[in-house]
């Protein structure tokens, strides 16, 4: 089961790691002193689920064919994770000992013969719009900062060893040997970690609870049921670097005094999967997961369970009964899982880009990751910068970073040079930030004062095309079907505020809508069982609070500003304009539009289903819509 | 229809029974069960739910409590290609819908539904978390980014000639 390709055999030093029998504290550290690949010439290829999903596989093929027609059997070739840059998928790295590393995007099978042939045979790297970036730190631009992303893309997230050689085990090791329980939670005190997965509970005092609590077993279970529409840098972090999630887990056992934790992951995602399945084989068979770790006498074991599709498996409470096999029902808090949780015992539920920070705050310092951020939130967030924007993809940047800069400066403005509208944050259970609002520091408190929240991390860009209602009615949707139906708030509240939105976007709201919204609204955000009900409205109360005059739009004047809303958008032939080229109505799927050829053309309202195929045949700019 | 011919064919081979007989010592484990059910079938058909529940001596009632909770668990068979289109907030804004209504009408069924000659089945999904492609979707396990109307005929025919 070795993925890696004969180039990698002939190389010094590389281990087979089924060769490998438990190892030493020793061992670890020469294994970590290997560097195997400084003199060799790399490349990699980010094989996250979108690289490949963009053509990264028949890239690295050709990459594999090319070298092997030239004889060079000395390059070495990885599969590494995602690098972050999804627009210009697939991505390859390509370093050639003594000239500037060089980053290249869009790489199809013809720009990886031609990188094999011109840069590293003829030792002049490509140029043009398939070159990113050059030089020594090619991952990230200068506002950017990897903690949680550090590895990915960087290492093969199936080989240990690449791990391993990044410092990987290092802050286990550290735990296991030079620090008590008490400094393990002393540092991550002193750090300021909060909980990425949304709610921002500092992490030491969720462990805290679980470590005070009495009892034969506990657990320590990760949150990897990524569920936000429109966020993935979870799935990514996982895909890239899984060992950073074992090894935190391993951490967090040995701090709170659990011996099994559970990682609990969405079925939708095959590859984190693979790769964790892979990861949790390796380290057992190097001694880093199983009895007496390291030889301290720590035991710590790590299984996977599924989940199957359920955004309300994301609250804690459900998730804990969908790991059990139940229907993923939540349950009233108190008693939190950290002390009664998993099979009824103290559970800590952390979130992966939680974990993902662990291992390198034992390793630098909490005081180190304490002095990134703002005051009250520290460290670095990832976001999936997605929507409608030049360079989408995920970032991570310290907390504090001001919208405008991730949404211009990093990834590179709207899309097609439009104007910008709103980002959404948090997802189904977060808020809009209009523009008055793009200089605004992120943290957890300023986007609460907002109406949002972080979440897990999702931004989805809008520009003036995208209907504020349109998009809240979205958010709706799909959490009154994400709904478990247990409580009424929720259930019937999420329900009556969808439908209201839905009245509204065909024009058929009233003025009392809006009160009426707010009011409900404020109802559920009390009364529901679990955070799925009491967050459903917060897209709804962040709109009506940044775009009423968008709702009033659509309420009064029976317009949608953006011309998205179908029911308020009719399309028309400008008789003056048409000339009867028939191009309309050949391209009209319901047959709405009747007319001779050179005779004007009208479009029947009853049976226009406003797809807008036939604005964009037109030719002569007779087609309009309003 | 032909729900009891249907109970006649259908039974779960060897290797599955043995692997749930396995699973049922290990608690909590029947999603895990369920998900290999389908893995088998493609969907969890009726005498599939009742051979689990009698392996796992569980309540049927509490096998379909669990199918029809999430979404991944499908009741009636998929068509021999099945065609998710992500429905994720950065593929709604990028016109996932439109797709979805241009497959719906290229291929005359609805969502859920199965073409007459049995090749697709058009679902949707919440995210495939490749929101960088927008709009995406897949078929089988092989995802497809930057889809637009005009490239699903290309696509669909890679399914149609086998």
């Amino acid at each position: 089961m070795s993925p890696k390709k004969s180039f990698r055999r002939s190389l010094p030093n590389t281990r087979r790691i089924d060769a490998m029998a438990k190892l030493t504290r020793e061992a670890l550290e020469n294994l970590r002193k290997e560097n195997v690949h400084e003199e060799a010439i790399t490349i990699m290829v980010g094989m996250g689920s979108c690289g490949i999903a963009a053509g990264a596989k028949d890239a690295y093929d050709a990459f594999v064919e090319e070298l092997a027609k030239a004889g060079l059997d000395d390059v070495v070739i990885k599969k590494t994770g995602c690098i972050g840059l999804c627009y210009s998928e697939p991505n390859a790295e390509v370093a050639v000992p003594g000239m500037p590393r060089v980053l290249y995007g869009n790489v199809d099978c013809a720009v990886a013969r031609d990188i094999v042939k011109k840069h590293i045979i003829g030792k002049t790297p490509l140029e043009g719009p398939n070159a990113l970036r050059s030089g020594e730190n090619i991952e990230i631009d200068e506002k950017q900062q990897r903690i949680v992303l550090r590895n990915c893309g960087v290492i093969d997230p199936e080989n240990i060893d690449d791990y391993i050689r990044r410092e990987g085990y290092c802050a286990i090791e550290k735990a296991l040997f030079e620090m008590s329980a008490d400094d393990v939670l002393g540092e991550l005190k002193t750090s300021g970690l909060r909980g990425r997965g949304g709610a921002g509970f500092p992490t030491w005092l969720k462990w805290s609870f679980t470590k005070e609590a009495s009892s034969d077993e506990k657990y320590i279970v990760c949150n990897a049921d990524e569920g936000d529409p429109g966020a993935y840098m979870d799935r990514s972090t996982l895909e890239g670097d899984p060992h950073a999630i074992l090894e935190a887990m391993a951490i967090a056992g040995y701090t709170v005094g659990a011996s099994t934790g559970v990682i609990y992951i969405r079925i939708e995602y095959p590859l984190a999967i693979k790769r964790l399945e892979i990861a949790i084989e390796q380290a057992k068979e190097y001694g880093l997961l199983g009895k007496d770790i390291l030889g301290s006498g720590f035991d710590f074991d790590i299984e996977i369970r599924f989940g199957a599709g359920a955004f309300v498996c994301g609250e804690e409470t459900a998730l804990l009964a969908s790991a059990e096999g139940e229907r993923g029902m939540p349950v009233p808090r108190p008693p939190f899982p950290a002390v009664k949780g998993l099979w009824g015992k103290p559970t800590v539920i952390n979130n992966v880009e939680t974990l993902a920070s662990i291992a390198t705050i034992l390793r630098n310092g909490g005081e180190w990751f304490g002095s990134i951020g703002t005051e009250t939130s520290k460290g670095t967030k990832v976001f999936a910068v997605t929507g409608k924007i030049a360079h989408s993809g995920l970032i991570e940047v310290p907390m504090g970073t001001t919208f405008r800069d991730v949404i211009y400066t990093i990834c590179g403005g709207i899309l097609g040079g439009k104007e910008f509208k709103a980002i959404q944050t948090g997802g189904p259970s977060g808020g809009l930030i209009p523009a008055d609002q793009l200089d605004t520091p992120i943290d957890y408190e300023n986007l609460q004062a907002l109406g949002s929240i972080v979440g897990s991390g999702g931004m989805i860009v809008l520009d003036e095309d995208d209907c504020v209602v349109d998009v809240i009615k979205f958010y709706l949707e799909f959490s009154v079907d994400e709904s478990c139906g247990k409580c009424s708030p929720c259930r019937i509240g999420g329900r009556t505020l969808y439908n209201m939105l839905r009245r509204i976007s065909q024009g058929a709201g009233k003025l009392e809508d809006i009160p009426k919204m707010k009011e409900l609204s404020h109802t559920m955000q009390k009364a529901s069982l679990c955070g799925l009900g009491q967050t459903t409205p917060n897209p709804v109360l962040s709109a009506l609070r940044h775009f009423e005059e968008e709702f009033m739009a659509h309420v009064v004047d029976k317009h949608c500003p953006a011309k998205k809303c179908k029911g308020l958008v009719s399309y028309r032939i400008i008789p003056e304009k048409c000339i009867g080229c028939t191009l309309c109505a050949q391209k009209c799927p319901v047959d709405a539009i009747a007319g001779k050829p050179r005779e004007k053309h009208v479009i029947d309202q009853e049976k226009c289903i406003k797809c807008g195929e036939c604005l964009k045949a037109c030719k002569f700019g007779a087609v309009k819509y309003e | 229809m032909d729900v009891e011919a249907e109970e006649k064919t259908v039974s779960l081979p060897p290797a599955v029974k043995k692997y749930i007989e396995k699973q049922k010592a290990i608690p909590g484990s029947l999603i895990k069960v369920l998900h290999k059910v389908q893995e088998h079938f493609s969907y969890i058909p009726r005498s599939a739910a009742f051979e689990v529940a009698d392996i796992m001596e569980i309540p049927v009632a509490k096998v379909y409590g669990v199918i029809t909770f999430y979404h991944a668990f499908k009741l009636e068979a998929p068509g021999q290609h099945t065609i998710s289109v992500c429905m994720g907030t950065a593929c709604y804004l990028k016109g996932g819908e439109n797709l979805l209504e241009e497959l719906k009408s290229m291929l005359g069924v609805d969502v859920g539904e199965i073409t007459p000659d049995g090749v697709f089945s058009i679902h949707t999904v919440r995210c495939l978390g490749c929101c960088g492609l927008a709009p995406v979707m897949m078929i089988g396990d092989k995802v497809y980014g930057n889809v637009t109307k005009e490239k699903l005929p290309a696509i669909l025919a890679e399914y149609q000639e086998n």
